[in-house]
């Protein structure tokens, strides 16, 4: 309450308008979040407006696509990181399993290439996918949640490496085709299920043929129309499916925070002793919100790298991908969901991508040949060589970057953007106290 | 239990009954509100607290060695002992915290030694700590309504559905309703949206006594509450305690203040090197030989 009250007396002058107006988005999750798309699009235009509108709305395709994925995964990690306290460092692992899981079930028993599956409707793949990613939570719950934290880390570590090392093998892959009648595709990976949003614009997913509402899309706005291609307009109908599961994940993560199981979870963060002594099962509990969390990032899993054609073990499930859920959740503050959705937005567009584009597209306006090697491009003292070659090695500076962030951020900002913010436990209003209760006393 | 802490027995019914629809392992709490309520109705004989011959070694230091006592029913009985007595470690092998080594422990005549620290509380025993162990990150009202026993939306399921929902928020309504009116009774409703982190030594006290009470709790163990609290407070907490005996609670209370022991409880325990010294009345310890050896000589 003083936080709040401290916070808007101080807003009630902003300096500036765009202070007010920054001000104004935070006190809306919404507002916020559409903030900082709009800001990125608005930047992702002036990159690439001189190659044309397909460019354009391609990068924001991608960058709105990673974004909204990022924000799935880091919300199913907050839940278990920012409420629960739980350091579950095989976020790559649960993803993989719930991908490949759901690859395996809808897969054709007779495909053209890759390993077979067993040919069951998606729904029934997706369920199974995140139910997989829920018992293997699990089974690496029992043991490790007992333990003290740090046992948790290691295992959900060990197990995401392993998860990744199987898939990988070839020789699990042929005894799975040998026992099951299915396989992973070992390290070649599988082709996913087609897209159901694809069928919704062309008969059989097939580009020659659309449907009613694929002629209707495709001829304003599409090739016959505005001259946008239509597997972009095809992306950007997914990822309307994919805000939809960034609000469904949103919505239901706020209602187990805002209840009196987010009030044991905050409270086993803080003391597990505490809510042992005041009658909480805690075992019981971070169990629950494990495998909980576990099955959202399968399904996580799914939504994003099941709609990316082909999955294969390495390098996407590599723990660099755990890494960077985590950085998306810091960045955003660990305990809030809007946190959550805004920090994936904000490593995947800035942090991630932002670099690489930034990079090539000053590497196309810059006249100058690169050098070589590091140490050539500091002797020319040529100020234009240097950029050359920092904009060409751009992916590995780029880690470099996020490092400098990270440490701006814990030094400037450690609660993260939303972190500070205080996410009432409970599931009625605790800011005042409700009138007709203050009779005796 | 009458008017000054609101009863939550409606709200703990509400719950054992959601109890039994959780997973297994929740299994064997579903009977407790059986147990429970046959426990209520124990024969007079069988006191809320015993202890028999408890043992708790860590490594080679013996802290608790043979220590046998007993609370009585609506009784105020004191704890007292130099430090390092053992006093601290007897509550944590009574409320699960730690495993005896050796010894007994029995709530209301049923054995209950080495159960879990949230079963001992879902029993109705209740502890406070000697160094107040406020959840700072939560508010002082959320600190009170995460205590009350069964709630229904502890559930995940129903927390998040919507049809079920209802019945959270119903008895979220009622939780929060005696939440404030607890922290009326302790006189700190002025600080009930505060960060627990953000209040004073003597006020987390309060708030720590307050929390315990709101389980809903028989038998209060209390360790330690009136450290570093100034004496104004001091008599508003005893007097506080005073009133909730006659309602019914049972209290054990550590403290290392004589004046208050003697004042205030018809009953001591001294302990000394992790057994009982002696057992009496205020008077009684007064004049014991022994008790005043172990305190050298200590006026007392
Ligand atoms: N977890 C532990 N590990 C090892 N030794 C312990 C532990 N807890 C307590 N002890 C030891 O047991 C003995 C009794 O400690 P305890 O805290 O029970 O005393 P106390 O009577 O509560 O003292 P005080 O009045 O100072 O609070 C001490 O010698 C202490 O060092
Ligand atoms: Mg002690």
């Amino acid at each position: 309450m003083s936080d709040d009250s401290a916070r808007s007396s101080e807003t009630e002058a902003p300096e500036s308008a765009t202070a007010a107006l920054i001000d104004a988005a935070r006190r809306s999750d919404l507002g916020l979040v559409l903030g900082t798309l709009l800001a990125v699009y608005l930047v992702a235009a002036l990159l690439t407006f001189t190659d044309g509108l397909n460019s354009v709305v391609g990068l924001m395709r991608t960058l709105t696509f990673l974004g909204l994925v990022y924000a799935l995964a880091a919300l199913a990690l907050n839940l278990q990181w920012g409420y629960a306290g739980l350091f579950n460092i095989g976020v790559a692992g649960f993803m993989a399993l719930g991908v490949y899981t759901m690859g395996i079930v809808v897969r054709s028993p007779d495909p053209a290439f890759g390993p077979p599956g067993f040919g069951l409707p998606l729904p029934v793949g997706i369920v199974a996918g995140m139910l997989v990613a829920a018992v293997v939570g699990l089974l690496a719950a029992l043991p490790a949640l007992r333990l003290k934290a740090d046992y948790l880390a290691i295992v959900t570590l060990g197990i995401s490496e392993i998860i990744r090392l199987i898939l990988q093998s070839s020789a699990f892959d042929n005894f799975l085709r040998e026992t099951i009648g299915a396989g992973t595709g070992g390290g070649s990976g599988m082709g996913m299920p087609r897209n159901p949003v694809r069928d919704l614009f062309l008969v059989d997913g097939q580009a020659g043929t659309p449907t009613a509402l694929g002629d209707l899309v495709f001829g304003t706005v599409g090739e016959s129309g505005l001259g946008i291609a239509n597997t972009i307009l095809i992306d950007w109908a997914y990822i309307a499916v994919l805000a939809g599961f960034v609000i469904g994940f949103f919505v239901l993560l706020e209602r187990l925070g805002r209840s009196p199981f987010g009030r044991t979870l905050k409270a086993i963060r803080e003391d597990e002793l505490v809510a042992d002594s005041l009658g909480k099962n805690v075992d019981l509990i971070k169990i629950k919100v494990f495998v909980i969390g576990c099955a959202l990032m399968g399904l996580a899993g799914i939504l994003w790298f099941g709609s990316q054609g082909n999955v294969s073990p390495t390098p996407q499930f590599m723990p660099v991908l755990t890494f960077y859920v985590f950085i998306a959740v810091i960045i955003g503050g660990s305990g809030s969901n809007a946190g959550a959705v805004l920090g994936g937005i904000v490593f995947a567009t800035v942090l991630f991508e932002g670099p690489r584009r930034v990079g090539a597209s000053l590497r196309d306006v810059i006249d100058a040949e690169t050098p070589p090697s590091f140490a050539d491009a500091l002797v020319t003292l040529d100020p234009t060589a240097f950029l050359a070659f920092a904009t060409d090695n751009i992916a590995p500076l780029q880690f470099v970057f996020l490092g400098l962030i990270l440490v701006f951020i814990m030094h400037r900002r450690p609660d993260g953007i939303l972190g500070d913010r205080i996410e009432t436990a409970a599931a009625v209003d605790l800011s005042e106290r409700p009138s007709g209760g203050e009779t005796d006393e | 239990m009458s008017s000054d802490i609101p009863d939550a027995s409606d709200v703990a019914d509400a719950a054992d009954g959601a109890d039994a629809t959780g997973p297994p392992t929740d299994e064997p709490e579903a009977n407790d509100s059986a147990v429970e309520e046959a426990a209520k109705h124990v024969p007079a004989g069988a006191p809320p607290l015993r202890v028999e011959g408890l043992v708790k070694r860590f490594g080679g230091v013996t802290a608790v060695d043979g220590a046998s006592f007993e609370v009585e029913q609506g009784s105020l009985t004191g704890l007292i002992g130099p430090n390092g007595a053992g006093k601290s470690t007897t509550f944590n092998c009574i409320t699960g915290v730690h495993e005896p080594t050796a010894g007994k422990v029995y709530f209301k005549g049923e054995d209950v030694t080495g159960l879990e620290p949230f079963r001992m509380a879902r029993k109705g025993l209740v502890r406070t700590f000697q160094i107040a162990r406020e959840l700072e990150e939560m508010t002082v009202l959320e600190n009170l309504m995460l205590a009350p026993k069964g709630q229904i939306g502890e559930s995940a399921i129903r927390s998040v559905t919507p049809g079920l929902r209802g019945a959270v928020v119903e008895q979220e309504t009622e939780i929060r309703e005696r939440a404030w009116e607890t922290l009326d009774f302790f006189e700190i409703d002025h600080l009930a949206t505060e960060h627990a982190g953000n209040l004073s030594g003597g006020q987390r006290k309060l708030l720590e006594m307050a929390r315990a009470l709101m389980t809903d709790p028989e038998v209060v163990l209390l360790d330690e509450p009136l450290a570093g609290v100034n004496p104004t407070l001091e008599e508003k907490l005893l007097d506080r305690i005073h009133r909730l005996r006659e309602d019914g609670y049972t209290f054990l209370l550590v403290e290392h203040d004589m004046d208050v022991i003697m004042n205030n409880c018809e009953h001591v325990i001294v302990m000394h090197q992790g057994s009982v010294l002696a057992e009496g009345t205020g008077d009684e310890i007064r004049n014991n030989e022994q008790v005043i050896e172990a305190y050298l000589g200590e006026d007392i």
